[in-house]
């Protein structure tokens, strides 16, 4: 497995959202550039750690955060 | 008299309802910092500086949401004022038709949307009669019909500071399944609304009003149980995401929110409800002390001032906004004079708002307006009394 995954989302608003929410629960995340190969959106999106994927969606749920898909980091 | 304040040097303003000035420091600094230090677009490159920028107008969604009790700040829409809020609203929601019922003390930013889809067909509105400025919630439901689409209020009247039962009619329209649209331009940051238990669908706010925030902001806040597929967007274009589709999104809030957001005056909002925050009993403390400031005038002008005339009752003035007029004399020139002579801004006529001034009896020679803000304080009020006095006199003299 990828040591890093990218949560995409709908809405730019959503990644902000999403990496205060896993700051505030001291997770290790970095707001970056979309990669071209996973989406043609001009925004940005958050890295994590794979390892850190489940609580990552419990974070998200809980905050009731909608997100595209969760993909490795190439 | 001897000025205490309005001199050449402090001028006097009393027209906060119209957008408050002067702004808190804070809010200053917030905008010159985006501008100076910041300065990318939200939500459009992955650089920094347009992550930093993201970050400050997500700040002002939170701010905004924690404001109003909501929770998810994806519900809050971004617009450049409260006109164009109500406008995508109303627009949005009665884009094929339908009945909207609204109360006779409406601003122009409500009640003209709703007129012009009148004219152009396929819209009804029912505008039910508020006398004495307040609509009574009975009528308000025997308005409602079984086409009803969307119900308009405004909360609290620009032009005469009295607060229409939104509650009361928020619980009517639930249980008649009627969307409301409550306009807070007046009562953002100044009458205390919660969301997740007040009966409001959607909120529409000014952000350079009662949020102390810069001009060019403004807003709409959906309820968590509002279906926003109900609203069509009334602007399209370019959001940052989806950028592959031809096609408007269908989430919030990029579906409302075409075309790069006013990133600067929204990192100045942001600081202005921060500050609202900061002041002792925050949003209720603003309230009372409004409240208070508009019964001192009120108080002193009925005494002292020959052929003052409010039209509307003492008892029903809420939001620090006062209408009145002085006998045989029109308004704008009682304006004029404040501002010529004595450094008072203020402002006379139908303040946008002329189905409010026929129901209060004012139609169509207006009032002269005082509205007050957070900085004005007894002493400029006792300075515009004593104006008030010396301008009426001139009247006596001829």
């Amino acid at each position: 497995m990828n040591a890093f995954s990218v949560i995409l989302f709908y809405s730019a608003t959503s990644s902000i959202w999403t990496a205060r929410l896993l700051k505030k629960a001291g997770i290790e995340r970095k707001m970056v550039p979309i990669p071209r190969y996973l989406s043609s959106d001009c925004g940005y999106c958050v890295r994590i750690k794979s390892d850190d994927i489940p609580r990552v969606r419990e974070v998200l749920e809980k905050g009731g955060v909608e997100f595209a898909r969760i993909e490795a980091w190439k | 008299m001897n000025p205490p304040a309005g001199t050449p040097d402090k001028l006097i303003y009393f027209d906060n309802a119209a957008t408050t000035f002067p702004k808190p420091q804070a809010v200053v600094d917030a905008v010159v910092d985006y501008m100076t230090r910041i300065g990318g677009n939200p939500g459009r490159s992955g650089h920094q500086l347009s992550i930093d920028a993201g970050e400050i107008v997500f700040s002002a969604r939170e701010a905004v949401a924690s404001l109003f009790g909501v929770t998810n700040p994806m519900r809050v829409i971004f617009c450049s004022n409260a006109t164009d809020a109500l406008n995508l609203a109303i627009q949005g929601m009665l884009h094929d038709g339908g009945h909207a019922v609204t109360t006779a003390m409406e601003h122009n930013s409500t009640i003209r949307p709703l007129r012009e889809l009148e004219r152009r067909g396929g819209v009804e509105v029912t505008v039910v009669p508020s006398p004495g400025g307040v609509v009574d919630p009975a009528d308000f439901e025997k308005a409602l019909r079984s086409d009803t689409r969307l119900a308009v209020v405004n909360h609290a009247s620009n032009a005469f500071g009295i607060i229409q039962p939104l509650g009361a009619i928020g619980d009517i329209c639930r249980r008649r399944g009627v969307v409301l649209l409550a306009d807070c331009a007046q009562t953002a940051g100044l009458v205390p609304i919660d969301m997740k238990k007040d009966p409001v669908d959607i909120i529409a706010f000014a952000g350079h009003k009662g949020l102390y925030g810069p001009t060019g902001t403004g807003g709409l806040l959906l309820s968590e149980g509002f279906d926003h597929g109900m609203m069509r967007p009334l602007k399209y274009g370019g959001t940052g995401s989806s950028s592959d589709s031809v096609y408007q999104p269908d989430f919030l809030p990029d579906m409302y929110e075409s075309g790069t957001l006013n990133a600067a005056g929204l990192s100045g909002l942001c600081a202005g409800i921060k500050y609202i925050f900061s002041l002792q009993e925050g949003v209720r403390g603003i309230h009372l002390r409004k409240k208070d400031l508009a019964a001192y005038f009120l108080a002193r002008a009925e005494e002292r001032v020959r052929g003052f005339d409010p039209p509307a009752s003492a008892s029903l003035v809420e939001t620090g906004v006062i209408s009145f007029n002085i006998e045989g004399m029109e308004p704008s020139d009682v304006a004029y004079h404040l501002s010529d002579r004595y450094n008072i801004m203020c402002r006379a006529g139908l303040h946008c708002a002329p189905m409010a001034h026929r129901t209060m009896g004012t139609f169509p020679e207006g009032a002269v307006r005082f509205s007050f803000g957070v900085f004005n304080t007894k002493d400029e009020i006792d300075y515009a009394i004593s104006a008030l006095e010396e301008i009426s006199a001139m009247k006596e003299a001829g």
